[in-house]
């Protein structure tokens, strides 16, 4: 083992990791970028999968991928062009290959190259023979028989052999970045502990990878220096986890049972899933038979007394909101997790979009105000979380949160935080005989937000649904003039929540020509943009909103100092609608895309420019 | 749950004007729900009444209990999930025939499916009151009302078939004017661990009045209703020499003391039997080929979810590793960044 690789430093780097939806690449692309992050890189991730769970093999439509990106410094994003690309077979190589950049590494499995799996992917000829890569530098490894090679003196049928090819490429990438073998080797023995002949087959085909790079020094390899990270522990989280792990850490902060109600659906089933498997925090996980019951149960289990939530993606929040209508005219606490997806309807269930904002917004019958909160890196939905089921028990409302499929199943390494560290969350559960005049709908001090009298508390008897209320009583009230008055107390506590929100930052200079905005799930790219820009000797300013509504109270200040602003959303424009009615007064331009992918650095910068 | 005084039924009555029509079957629901309740030695505060939209559906705002009017057909989801949340209190769920067999009818199988112990009662009037007289899925066939103006082209749910057919663990029926004999029922709704739902026939005085006047005709009624007790024989009649027997499998009259049938010949309702068949059976059972049965069909008891829910929160916590946030949020593959 004492051959010399000729390494080369890089800054970040990006690799792709492409194949058949069975082919294992979003295990290799975690495994890939976990060892990474163990390793003192930075990593920012993003699958991108079919929603079908098998897509017909080896079709186009069929090619799950994993991307990653791994930095010494920041990294906000998976990157938009690949240094290197898995390509398991040619349907996959046929779909990235425009995400390649020019003098990129290909890596392909050559036995898929056959004569039926180019005709399925579309490929008039090998694209392997000939120069039509003769841009890339092309490694064509035969995969699938070297694995089988590996594996021969096991019992073990081929099709099982086959399954574990793609820890084969995982060795070959773990070479490329003088990767240790260990962390998969763990791994792999506490996923099949109960299965000892494929640990020792995954185990075996990871080191025959890493051999094969290794005899044949296939090429230069890399290194990404060690980042300079902050002090503490590390670990990672995809956005839907932290999601469901900053909902149980507003639940355990308040002192509160946890209660989700919900129905499985892409790109949010994590969330549910996460917190089913956390019965050992006492978390009630109620899988219902709908959308609508998911969020009714929650409703139910606010009225006794939960921290509950609901969690779904677009069309299940179109489901829920009516019962969101409910939760707002009974007052009581509730966060409702969206994670956005490609619409209308069924749309693109597994891609990214920030189209569900207006119908979170304005998505109800009547007066109807919500807050509504969006996180913007996978693992700010942690605080993101914690923070909507804080201002949800603290004001008696619901809260709307909105992630997305690109936030959900992106993942980042996240500095654990210590739970004393956390901010209180009070929440307004009253104790028998605390109040001898008890009335529902009576405000506490100055505010507009009630007292919670949970069922089974002596003495507090009493009635809410979802008529009107009489004003203090919460008795059934046609009056015209209460309803006005109970309105308008239902907008005024949501607008006093502004007092509890942090003020909207600028990166960048206070004036200037030029503010970027941006919101939710779009930061990574957009800081990416603008702090490349600026390295460049653009000067622009950048603000991002998580708090949507209500607005932090500085908003107008902040977009008063630019002559323009620019709303950069993947949607087509409802962010800005929202800021022009909200701020009217301002020059707002807008660049959009809605192609179900994340913006492009590259994309972005253009349009910055072309509009200065 | 909380220390339990004695009650009167003035003690559940809420400070609210009942605002049913007058004659209209409710009101004699609510009286014995609150006279029943009254007598269950469960503390006020511990009841949790539950309802959807619709006239029955008003019910909680005349309750001085616990009470949440939710939104159309979501009683059943709101109550369970109220009683997941607590499984100490008793939760009720109020309902009708539009509120939880249309708009309402997913939710209604599934806590079924769940056996979540709730008291659900459902007022079956067989139309829309609070929309003014559409027909409802417990409608008869060919009954003409405002959206079937020609007569209904829809065959009607029978709720007993409905909640037999999703492994129901107790079923019963009552009429709305019984008040004495649905307090006792109520009774029993309470006791049965698992969900329970009892369907009144309940007359609309406004849209439907006289839909159960068949059956509940004062001279004629004792012919035309079975009242099923639990290990009795099921006889009825002005005589009591009537009764059910079985033949190749299917219910059939007889009568006593002809064709040599003796009251020994006559079938014993047992509603404890597990297997449905007989169950469903007798809440088919139709006017004016056969008696309507009241009383309690079905009463099995099988593991309630929202006891099964707690139980496993209970065992997981027992033999997790982790006991808190603090745990989980170090658990699996993490490094220290020096």
């Amino acid at each position: 083992m004492s051959k010399k690789k000729a390494i080369i430093e890089k800054d970040h780097v990006v690799i792709k990791f492409s194949g058949d939806s069975g082919d294992g690449m979003q295990l290799t692309g975690t495994q890939f970028s976990e060892t990474s992050a163990l390793m003192g890189n930075t990593v920012s991730t993003f699958p991108d999968y079919p929603a079908e769970i098998r897509a017909p093999k080896g079709t186009v439509g069929g090619v799950s991928g994993f991307q990653l990106h791994i930095g010494h410094e920041e990294v906000n994003t998976p990157g938009d062009f690949a240094d290197i690309l898995v390509a398991m077979n040619p349907a996959a190589l046929k779909a990235n290959l425009r995400w390649i950049k020019d003098g990129g590494i290909i890596i392909v499995d050559k036995d898929s190259f056959t004569k039926r799996n180019l005709d399925k992917a579309g490929w008039d000829k090998n694209p392997l023979e000939g120069e039509y890569l003769i841009h890339y530098k092309v490694i064509a490894a035969p995969i699938t028989s070297l694995t089988q090679v590996a594996c021969k003196d096991l019992d073990l049928k081929p099709n099982i052999v086959a399954r574990s090819k793609n820890m084969f490429t995982l060795g070959m990438v773990y070479w490329l970045f003088s990767r240790e073998l260990d962390f998969t080797k763990e791994f792999i023995e506490t996923k099949f502990a109960k299965k000892p002949l494929i640990v020792e087959a995954n185990k075996l085909v990871l080191s025959a990878g890493y051999n094969y790079a290794l005899n044949l020094q296939l090429t230069r390899s890399y290194r990404v220096v060690r980042a300079n990270i902050s002090k503490g522990t590390y670990r990672n989280i995809s956005g839907n986890t932290a999601t469901a792990w900053g909902l149980l850490a507003a639940a355990e902060k308040s002192g509160l049972q946890m209660f989700l109600g919900s129905y499985p659906i892409t790109p949010a089933t994590e969330v549910l899933q996460e917190i089913a498997n956390r019965k050992d925090l006492g978390a009630i996980s109620f899988q219902a038979e709908d959308e609508i019951a998911g969020i009714a149960t929650s409703i139910g289990a606010a009225f006794a007394g939960k921290f509950a939530a609901t969690s779904t993606s677009g069309p299940g929040l179109a489901l829920k909101n009516e019962a969101i209508g409910l939760a707002v005219i009974t007052e009581l606490p509730l966060v409702i997790v969206n994670v956005q997806r490609g619409g209308p309807s069924t749309g693109l269930p597994t891609k990214t979009e920030q189209s569900d904002l207006l119908q979170a917004l304005y998505g109800r019958n009547g007066e109807s105000p919500a807050v509504v909160i969006a996180a913007s890196t996978p693992s700010n939905c942690f605080r993101y979380a914690y923070n909507s089921g804080k201002i949800a028990l603290e004001n008696m409302t619901p809260v709307i949160l909105l992630t997305d499929g690109f936030l959900a199943n992106g993942s980042r390494p996240w500095k654990i935080p210590k739970m004393s560290e956390l901010p209180e969350i009070k929440h307004h559960i009253i104790e028998e005989e605390e109040d001898d005049d008890y009335q529902a709908y009576r405000r506490i001090g100055d505010s507009m937000i009630r007292k919670w009298a949970i069922p089974g508390t002596k003495g507090y008897e009493h009635r809410i649904g979802g008529l009107e209320k009489m004003e203090i009583t919460g008795n059934v009230s046609y009056v015209p003039e209460n309803h006005e008055v109970m309105t308008y107390q239902r907008k005024q506590k949501i607008e006093d929540i502004k007092k509890q929100i942090p003020a909207q930052t600028i990166d960048g200079k206070s004036e200037g020509d030029l503010l970027v905005v941006g919101w939710g799930g779009t930061y990574g790219h957009l800081v990416t943009a603008v702090h490349e820009l600026r390295e460049e000797g653009t000067d622009v300013s950048f603000t991002h909103f998580n708090y949507i509504f209500p607005l932090p109270e500085n908003t107008e200040e902040v977009l008063s100092g630019f002559k323009k602003i620019i709303i950069c959303e993947i949607n087509d424009g409802q962010f800005l609608k929202y800021m022009r009615s909200s701020f009217p007064q301002f020059n707002y331009s807008q660049y959009n895309k809605i192609q179900g992918l994340p913006f492009s650095i590259v994309e972005l910068k253009e349009t910055i420019k072309n509009n200065l | 749950m909380s220390e339990t005084k004695k009650y009167t039924f003035k003690d559940f009555k809420s400070d609210q004007e009942v605002r049913w029509c007058p004659g209209c079957g409710d009101t004699a629901i609510l009286n014995s729900i609150q006279k029943a309740m009254a007598e269950m030695n469960i503390a006020k505060e511990d009841f949790a009444i539950i309802s959807g939209i619709g006239c029955s559906s008003r019910f909680p705002y005349y309750m001085d209990t616990y009470g949440f009017h939710g939104i159309h057909g979501r009683a059943g989801v709101i109550a369970s999930g109220v009683k997941t949340a607590n499984p100490k209190l008793s939760v009720w769920q109020i309902t009708g025939d539009g509120d939880a067999l249309a708009i309402g009818g997913n939710h209604f199988i599934h806590e079924i499916r769940r056996n979540i112990d709730l008291n659900v009662v459902l007022f079956n009037n067989e139309i829309y009151g609070l929309t003014k007289g559409q027909y409802s899925p417990t409608s008869e066939y060919g009954l003409k009302t405002k959206t079937s103006p020609f007569g209904t082209i829809e065959k009607p749910f029978n709720p007993g078939e409905l909640v037999i057919g999703a492994g129901g663990t107790f079923f019963a029926r009552g009429i709305d004017n019984n008040v004495r004999e649905n307090q006792a029922l109520f009774m029993e709704v309470e006791k049965h661990k698992g969900i329970s739902i009892v369907e009144i026939l309940q007359n609309c005085v406004i849209f439907n009045d006289g839909v159960f006047g068949y059956i509940t005709d004062k001279k004629e009624k004792l012919d035309r209703q079975l009242f099923v007790e639990h290990g009795k024989p099921m006889i009825y009649g002005k005589e009591k020499d009537k009764g059910l027997v079985l033949e190749k499998g299917k219910l059939k009259i007889v009568k006593i003391g002809e064709d040599g049938i003796t009251k020994d010949d006559i079938l014993i309702h047992d509603a404890n039997e597990l297997s449905p068949i007989l169950h469903y059976q007798l809440a088919s059972l139709k006017a004016p080929e056969f008696p309507v049965v009241l009383g309690i069909i079905r009463s099995v008891e099988l593991t309630t979810y929202d006891e099964a829910v707690h139980a496993q929160i209970e065992a997981i916590k027992a033999q997790s590793k982790i006991k808190c946030m603090d745990d989980l949020l170090h658990s699996g593959a993490t490094w220290e960044v020096e």
